[in-house]
């Protein structure tokens, strides 16, 4: 059974968003990194890039294929989790400890549109 | 739409929860354990591989040798009973219908494997080229399962687990033997650049041959995940990926297996020009600085020209490298030159290497 977290919000295309503040930790959910196995290189964007809603910001990459990751909030980033370079697998361990980039966000708002963590539990059954 | 057939063993991979994809018109299993484990299983020690979607004609009769030797890039002219040849079956343009395996069952009688998205093209093909050729052609895909038992304890494994005989095999020869009242074929064959061996019999026998090695504990399932990437760690060709209609042998570097010396055989004009004055295009290596993985199709660039495409590309398991095969204009081709390579929006350094990242430990 893949791991999902109350509080967090997520996205349909198995982002994770923990708001704190003003700002938002965005990385994949348990979920997603079962789906993809092995995680052997997570391509990042820089801080101060622009990140958009919905709007693609970097890859995650298993031994077999490379994920698009999505957004699930806008705003502007002010840190990378740099620790996933030198250990991209640590996503396999623990998804939602091992966020990718810290966001400001733009408007908070935004989360309404993201599933709580009942429906995003029930968009995964099979 | 249509659905994806089944190999025998298929309830067997969904009942030990392996991630199931499509491939080749096959629901296949992609991994169990994980892609790393089991390549590293492989590399270290013993994986089975359910391969039953792999295709399998016979091709005999009195002209069955000149008949191959026409729609098959490699010479099975006198050779021995027991020997297997790797070869392709080319257009008339030098473009590849398949790469298989011809085994040399008997006088005029041999056995073909062939990849399992190409089963219905390669039996339209040879039985379209066959007029003139007093040969019976029988398809027999439906009645065989294969397994590849692969790495360096598959040869103790096979005696002991299995009970069959097979140190004596030498690489790229089969025997086949009575085993339980039926005849099956074992070679020393595989896919990954290990020691190893293929069995092709009965669906039943297949899966009691596979629960043996998985209940032993002494053999790793293994999925197609990890198939590509120890057969991509050793440069050997995927149909699909380096190989194409669109791709001759000659430009992915497997002129070895291409006999231009025989006599007449279908693609040879091309093939023959292309060895003697060198193919427009040609299978290399890439080394990239970064870690950033090159994958299929993306695109290979010397300054700002694009010069070729990825064929297939991992970062390595056996060697941590971000390394890729790749097709590109032969003028760039020299080893050690500077190239590029275009991931999403960034472009990354890299070099033109060697197109084996992991050396092969065959027995010979």
């Amino acid at each position: 059974m893949s791991k999902i977290l109350e509080g967090l919000y997520y996205a349909e295309s198995h982002e994770f968003v923990k708001i704190e503040g003003e700002y938002g930790y965005v990385g994949i959910t348990d979920y997603a990194q079962e789906q993809l196995g092995n995680v052997v290189y997570v391509d990042m964007p820089e801080v101060d890039d622009e990140v958009t809603a919905g709007e693609e910001f970097g890859a995650v990459e298993s031994v077999k294929a490379a994920s698009d990751l999505y957004s699930p909030v806008s705003g502007v980033v002010v840190e990378i989790n740099e620790d996933l370079d030198g250990d991209p697998g640590a996503i396999n361990k623990d998804a939602y400890a091992n966020w990718i980039i810290k966001v400001k966000l733009s408007d908070p708002s935004e989360v309404e549109n993201l599933m709580d963590a009942a429906a995003y539990a029930k968009s995964i059954e099979h | 739409m249509e659905t994806n057939k089944r190999t025998c063993l298929y309830d067997k991979h969904v009942a030990m929860g392996a991630l199931i994809s499509p491939f080749g018109g096959f629901d296949m299993p992609i991994q169990y354990a994980g892609i790393v484990e089991e390549h590293n299983a492989v590399r270290n020690h013993c994986g089975v591989f359910d391969v039953s979607h792999m295709g399998e004609v016979t091709i005999k009769g009195p002209d069955a040798e000149k008949f191959v030797n026409y729609i098959f890039t490699n010479d099975v002219t006198d050779a021995p009973l027991g020997k297997i040849f790797y070869g392709l079956m080319l257009y008339p343009n030098g473009g590849a219908v398949d790469d298989l395996l011809v085994y040399k069952r008997g006088e005029n009688d041999f056995f073909l494997v062939i990849n399992a998205g190409n089963i219905d093209k390669d039996v339209d093909w040879i039985m379209q080229n066959k007029e003139g050729f007093n040969v019976e052609v029988i398809h027999e895909s439906d009645y065989y399962g294969e397994i590849a038992v692969q790495g360096p304890e598959s040869e103790s494994n096979i005696e002991n687990i299995l009970g069959i005989a097979c140190s004596d095999s030498a690489f790229y020869t089969f025997k086949t033997l009575t085993y339980e009242g039926e005849t099956i074929i074992i070679s020393r064959t595989g896919y990954t650049g290990e020691d190893g061996f293929e069995i092709y019999a009965s669906h039943e026998l297949t899966c009691k041959f596979w629960d043996k090695l998985i209940e032993s504990g002494k053999v790793a399932p293994c999925g197609l995940g990890c198939r590509d990437t120890l057969r991509f760690e050793v440069g050997l060709p995927l149909y699909g990926d380096e190989l194409s209609e669109e791709i001759t042998p000659i430009e992915a570097c497997l002129g070895i297996f291409v006999k231009t010396d025989k006599e007449d055989f279908i693609g040879k004009e091309v093939v023959k020009k292309q060895k003697e004055e060198g193919a427009p295009r040609k299978l290399v290596g890439i080394e990239l600085q970064d870690k950033a993985i090159p994958r299929h199709g993306y695109e290979v660039l010397s300054g700002d020209d694009v010069i070729g495409y990825v064929t297939t590309g991992y970062r390595c398991i056996s060697v941590e490298k971000s390394v890729a095969l790749a097709l590109i204009d032969s003028k760039y081709a020299d080893m050690g030159a500077p190239v590029k390579i275009k991931i999403r929006k960034k472009t990354f350094d890299g070099t033109i290497v060697a197109r084996k990242f992991y050396k092969k430990s065959y027995k010979k």
